[in-house]
Formats: C-alpha cells, sequence, structure tokens
C-alpha cells in the first residue's frame, strides 16, 4: 500500500472526529478542549507529512 | 512619550522600502524576473513567500479580532492551514512541473494553455482579480488602523490608509518579488519576536492561560464552542473544507509556486509548514485576553492593538505596528503585482494584441489602479477582516474543481466543463455576496457553491465533445 494514505488520518480527525470535541472542557495545558484538540491534529499533520516525506520513493531521486 | 509609537512604525516603513531597493539592483528587470523571480527561488525562499500569505494582517489583526468577537469558531483558522498542506504534497509539484514545461507565469496562463482556450485564460484572470480586491482590501483595512493607532489618533483613518496604499504600490513599483522577498524574511522575525510577546505577556496579564479561558467561559457560556451565530459544526467543517481547497487558488499562492527550484521544495515545506501555523495560537491568546482587557470594542478588528495599548508602553505600540505594517505590506505586495500582471499580461494583451513593451507600462499603471479601488473600498467599508477573506475565497475557491481535474486526468474536464463550472459557481458567490447570505443551512454559502461548481463541471464536460488536442494539451506525468 502506498505511504501516501496516511495524509488521509489528519483530514478525518479535523474533519469528520471534530464532531466529538466541541466542547469547553477538559481543559488541556489551559486550552479548552476544542483548541487543544485542533492543536493536537496540527502537530499530528506535521509528524504524518514527515513520515510521508521520508518513506515517498518520489523524494529519493531528483526527479521521478 | 506617544510619539515614538509612531516613529518606530514609519522607520519600519522606510526599512521596507530600502529592502525593495536594494532587492532590484543588479538584476535585469524583465516580466519574468519580476513576478516569478526568474524561477529561482530555492526552500526558504518559497517557503517565506508562502509563509507571506499565512501571516498577513488577516492573522494578525483578523485572527486575534475574530477569536475576540466568535470564540470558538476561530479555530478554523488553525485548521484550514494544516489540510491545505496535505494537499500541496500531492498538488504543487504537478502544478510546479506543468508550469516549467510550458513556461507559465500566471494562473490565467495555467488555465488558457491546459485548456487551449484564451478565452478561459481571459475569464480566470477576471475572477482572479475581483478576488484580490478584498484581499487587498482587508490589508489596506490593517494598515489604516495600525497607523490610526500608534499615532493615537493623530492621524485620521482615510489618510492613514491611504499612505499605506502608496506605500505598498510604491514598494511594488521599484522591486517586484525581489523585494517581497527580503521583506518577507525581515516580517517572519519581528511578527514571531511580536506574537510571542503579545500572545504570552496579555494572557498573564489576566491571571494567566487556563485562568482566562475559565473566565471567558464563566461569562459567556458557549462562547469557546462551535455553537452561536450559525457557526457550529456543520459551519466549522464546510469552512474549514472551503478554504483548505482555496488555499493555493489564489492567483498570487499559484503563481509563487512557480517560483521554486524544484518540485521537492513543496513537499519538503509540506512537513513543517503545518508547525509553523502554530504561531498562530498566540495570537488567539491575545484576542481572547483582549475580551478581559478592553471588553465592549465595537471594531473587533481594534482587539490586539487596544489591548497591547492598554497594556504596554508606547514604544512597544511602535514595535507591534511596525510589525503589523509588514503583515500587510509584504502579501499587499504580492497581491497588487499578482492583479495588475493578471491585467496586462492576460486580460490586455490577448484583448488588445500589445507587444511586449506595452504590457509592461500597462502593469505599471494597474499597480496605481488596483490601489486606488481597493483604497475606495477599504474607505466605504466596515466588514470584519475575516469577513473580507472569505468572500476572496469563496471566489477562488470556483478554480479548484477545473483545477484539480486537469492536473490529475486526461479529459476528466474540457474547456467547456471548467468554463461553465467557474461561470456558475461565480455567479452563486456573487448572489450570495449580495444578498449577504454567507452561512446557509448552517453550511458556508462559499462551500455549496463548490458543490454545484463540481456538479456542474463534471456533467458539461462528460456531454461535450473534447476539443482537438493540441501538441502540447494533454498534462502528461
Amino acid at each position: 500500500m502506498n505511504i501516501r494514505w496516511l495524509a488521509v488520518i489528519p483530514v478525518l480527525g479535523i474533519l469528520v472526529f471534530v464532531g466529538f470535541a466541541n466542547r469547553v472542557t477538559p481543559f488541556v495545558f489551559g486550552l479548552p478542549f476544542l483548541f487543544f484538540y485542533v492543536v493536537m491534529w496540527v502537530v499530528i499533520t506535521a509528524a504524518i507529512m514527515a513520515v510521508i516525506y521520508a518513506l515517498d520513493p518520489a523524494n529519493k531521486k531528483d526527479s521521478n | 512619550m506617544h510619539s515614538s509609537a509612531l516613529v518606530i512604525t514609519i522607520a519600519t516603513i522606510v526599512i521596507a522600502l530600502i529592502l525593495g531597493v536594494m532587492a532590484q539592483r543588479n538584476k535585469k528587470m524583465d516580466l519574468e524576473q519580476w513576478t516569478v523571480g526568474g524561477r529561482g527561488f530555492g526552500v526558504l525562499f518559497v517557503f517565506l513567500l508562502l509563509a507571506g500569505e499565512i501571516y498577513t494582517t488577516f492573522t494578525f489583526l483578523g485572527g486575534s479580532g475574530y477569536s475576540y468577537g466568535m470564540g470558538g469558531p476561530a479555530s478554523y483558522i488553525l485548521a484550514y492551514g494544516a489540510l491545505a498542506y496535505i494537499l500541496s504534497y500531492f498538488i504543487l509539484p504537478r502544478l510546479w512541473r506543468y508550469s516549467k514545461e510550458h513556461k507559465l507565469l500566471s494562473q490565467s496562463d495555467y488555465f488558457a494553455t491546459r485548456f487551449n482556450s484564451p478565452g478561459l485564460g481571459i475569464l480566470v484572470a477576471v475572477v482572479g482579480v475581483i478576488a484580490i480586491i478584498p484581499y487587498l482590501q482587508l490589508q489596506i483595512t490593517g494598515l489604516g488602523l495600525i497607523m490610526e493607532v500608534t499615532s493615537y489618533g493623530a492621524v485620521g483613518k482615510v489618510l492613514a490608509m491611504t499612505i499605506g496604499v502608496v506605500v505598498v504600490a510604491l514598494y511594488v513599483t521599484i522591486s517586484g518579488i525581489h523585494g517581497s522577498a527580503w521583506t518577507a524574511v525581515l516580517k517572519d522575525i519581528v511578527v514571531l519576536a511580536v506574537v510571542l510577546v503579545v500572545g504570552i505577556a496579555l494572557p498573564m496579564h489576566v491571571g494567566g492561560l487556563q485562568v482566562m479561558f475559565e473566565k471567558i467561559n464563566t461569562m459567556r457560556p458557549d462562547f469557546l464552542i462551535l455553537k452561536n451565530h450559525g457557526m457550529g459544526l456543520m459551519w466549522f467543517i464546510s469552512t474549514v473544507a472551503l478554504t483548505s481547497l482555496g488555499f493555493y487558488m489564489w492567483p498570487h499562492s499559484f503563481s509563487a509556486v512557480f517560483t521554486a527550484k524544484n518540485e521537492r521544495v513543496f513537499r519538503r515545506n509540506a512537513t513543517f509548514l503545518p508547525l509553523y501555523q502554530l504561531i498562530l495560537l498566540f495570537v488567539f491568546f491575545a484576542g481572547f485576553a483582549a475580551i478581559l482587557i478592553v471588553p465592549g470594542l465595537k471594531n473587533t478588528n481594534l482587539a490586539l492593538l487596544a489591548a497591547v495599548q492598554k497594556v504596554f508602553p508606547a514604544w512597544f505600540v511602535g514595535v507591534v505596528g511596525g510589525a503589523g505594517i509588514l503583515t500587510a505590506l509584504v502579501p499587499g505586495s504580492l497581491l497588487i503585482m499578482t492583479g495588475a500582471t493578471l491585467i496586462a499580461e492576460n486580460i490586455y494583451r490577448p484583448l488588445a494584441k500589445a507587444s511586449e513593451k506595452q504590457v509592461q507600462t500597462m502593469a505599471r499603471i494597474m499597480v496605481w489602479v488596483i490601489a486606488a479601488v481597493s483604497l475606495y473600498f477599504s474607505i466605504n467599508s466596515n466588514a470584519t477582516i475575516v469577513a473580507l477573506l472569505l468572500m476572496g475565497y469563496n471566489f477562488v475557491t470556483q478554480f479548484f474543481p477545473s483545477v484539480i481535474l486537469s492536473l490529475f486526468t486526461e479529459h476528466g474536464v474540457n474547456k467547456y466543463g471548467a468554463m461553465s463550472g467557474i461561470l456558475v459557481g461565480v455567479s452563486i458567490v456573487v448572489y450570495f455576496t449580495m444578498t449577504k447570505v454567507s452561512i446557509l443551512w448552517g453550511i458556508n454559502t462559499g462551500f455549496l457553491a463548490l458543490l454545484i461548481n463540481f456538479i456542474v463541471v463534471w456533467v458539461v464536460s462528460a456531454l461535450t465533445p473534447n476539443s482537438p488536442v493540441s501538441a502540447d494539451q494533454p498534462a502528461h506525468f
């Protein structure tokens, strides 16, 4: 399976499962839960994109 | 001394102008140099240019004002960037390759070349210019507010906006995109510092982060989630989808893609741009703290500046003002330049069969015309900064269905489909803009227009014959 499919995970996290995160409490790191949830997915997005970048054969050669 | 604020703000403008003049020395300024920097920019410059789009007046004053006025819905601003970068990983390399093969300079060139239809190119240029105006208007509004606040009211709003516009137009006329890239470096350093200081100090001033949010939550339950003003979950989802799909459809972002040296630049950037996005969080903190520091502002765009003015000494207000000026100057100059080039190169040239020299002259005249038009709208409008940006997004996102289908399929879309999709989408957006309906059935109306656009593109392309394939038409990858 192509490593690029990993990119679907944050899309689901932000656009679909946000429905479970629309609340103020519990506060996490001082943030209302909704804001914490979105921040968490931004961080996960960066991590997943880094994994894809590292493993994607397209980035191994000078051009594909 | 209050005057120190204004002195620092004006000094920033002068430094930006000097950087702009220095950047264009020793460079032959033909149109390709002027607009896409000769396609020689590496990771850092492309990053800064694209980041220049992110940290604009929209985020600095708009983001803080939106959290001040709307609360929870502001979280959409954090979310859409992340999704846009995911898309960029897959879309931009293809777009860059095609643009390089065909020596494209603008978004309109892409449509004209890919669909072998100069008429479609002109339509796209017209829509692009229309979308740029509200975006530019919000930068000018921000510039005006900053000058007004840092002068402690001595410089009036209209004069402040006029000075701001003249500076931007002058700056573009002098240096083109090289100026933008260098000022972008200065801007990112100053803005980063200011946002961190303000975003930490203001919440501390009201008792710390969690205390601040708890106080707001007690005062106004439901303010910190997605619920009020029709901005519930469906609004969040449709707005995030709309804005992340439209992120690179802005004419200036689209052509900023062409400035890259190679395609890996984009994939690399997609891994760390999402983190850069988190700086926005501090902008939000400042906006939320302002609820407690300067409650009841009529103009929410002022939230950050008013809170800073109340808590910090005058010289620091000047530093914040300077940072704010830069967040308007860099994207503002890029917007004006893109608009002027679109009109000269993609509307005037094909229609008037103009010569190279005439086109260059026209581009430089159009810089001032666009500046004047945006100034006119800025003076006569009270819209919030975020509302202006969303209006522009509604327009540019209408390019998305045709762009995505033409990049990834050979015959998924033809020129008839692209043209009718864009026309229908834009008409719906114009209708909703005129009737001031931004949310319908809880959904962002721009997103509804996008859905209908997609269907029209698909149906019309399936029902009409594919135009005769010219030698360079299909995008082979």
